[in-house]
């Protein structure tokens, strides 16, 4: 596993990569905010068991997250559909896996859903933590004027800074669909046996997780 | 209809908190939550309520949410078993 780095216009933005040129190349939109925290490891660990059955593959951030340099609140996602069209075409991706959120933004390549989750549901759970820890606080916030708040001047949540046009836009997103045999095949949480890892208070990890997933994605990615 | 709420919310809870299988057994009405385990932050609870919304098939509205509810595990059962009760 090494860093790797590719071109947005003007900026290096950086990414994980498995990448021995072999000829199936699965890029991986991460989850996103929280659960992206949550997953990484289990990520990491179905990049390492994909790599043992010869498959390279690749984590990019999403432009604004993790090691990335450019702001959050500069990102819409308009922005992070490019630059995940833009990654896939600089690794030269075969396939494509979006986790969670990250199924909202995986580019028009064959493709995996793992147990995706439309925008408007990670901003419940991410504006119910905000009121949550705000009335620990003393505040009394509702979520009315949180969401009026967030579509015009944009809003913190879990310590993730939102644009308004980031935030607007994911209220709307849902993953694609399609017919089974050419929309993006999704892979439940029940194939994968156990709970989702992005439900635990702290990032956890399960090797027998991260086996089933690989061993989903090695038997379906054809050269 | 028998009610598994009891033990649809201890499942819960394990995934949520990661508990060894079995841990959540020893839950009991006054076993401590929100207020007492440090893991359970604002965000874990969050998403655990979504959690019992989606398994349990209910909704959970915001001014419902309070301290007491969230404080103890009876108060979290008492809490599900009403609101299933009346969805």
């Amino acid at each position: 596993m090494t860093p790797a780095t590719w071109p947005l216009p003007g900026n290096p933005e950086t990414a994980l990569a498995f990448d021995a040129a072999r000829l199936r190349r699965l890029l991986i939109v991460p989850a996103l905010f929280d659960e992206g925290n949550r997953l990484r490891r289990f990520t990491v660990e179905v990049m390492r068991r994909l790599d043992c059955a010869g498959i390279d593959s690749l984590l990019p951030d999403l432009p604004g997250t993790n090691e990335s340099l450019l702001p959050l609140a500069a990102q819409d996602c308009d922005l992070w559909r490019e630059a995940m069209l833009v990654v896939a075409r600089h690794f030269g991706a075969t396939h494509v896996l979006g986790l969670r959120g990250g199924c909202l933004f995986t580019p028009d390549l064959p493709a995996f859903h793992y147990a995706p989750v439309k925008g408007a549901q990670i901003l419940r759970g991410m504006l119910r933590a905000r009121m949550l820890a705000g009335r620990e606080a003393g505040l009394d916030e509702n979520r009315e004027a949180l969401t009026a708040m967030a579509r015009t001047e944009g809003i913190v949540l879990a310590g993730y800074a939102f644009a308004p046009a980031l935030f607007s836009e994911l209220e709307g997103l849902e993953p694609a669909s399609g017919p089974p045999d050419s929309g993006p095949r999704v892979i439940a949480q029940e194939q994968i046996g156990g709970s989702g890892l992005w439900l635990r208070a702290e990032p956890d990890e399960d090797p027998s997780q991260a086996d089933a997933l690989a061993a989903i994605l090695a038997e379906a990615i054809q050269p | 209809m028998q009610d598994d709420t009891d033990l649809l919310l201890r499942r819960i809870l394990t995934d949520v908190l990661g508990l060894k299988q079995g841990q959540a057994e020893t839950f009991d009405a006054d076993t401590g939550l929100f207020g007492h385990l440090p893991e359970l932050d604002s965000m874990a609870v969050a998403g655990l309520l979504t959690e019992l919304e989606d398994r349990l098939d209910i909704i959970i509205e915001d001014d419902e949410i309070d301290g007491e509810m969230l404080e103890t595990f009876g108060g979290l059962l008492e809490f599900a078993k009403a609101k299933r009760a009346t969805a």
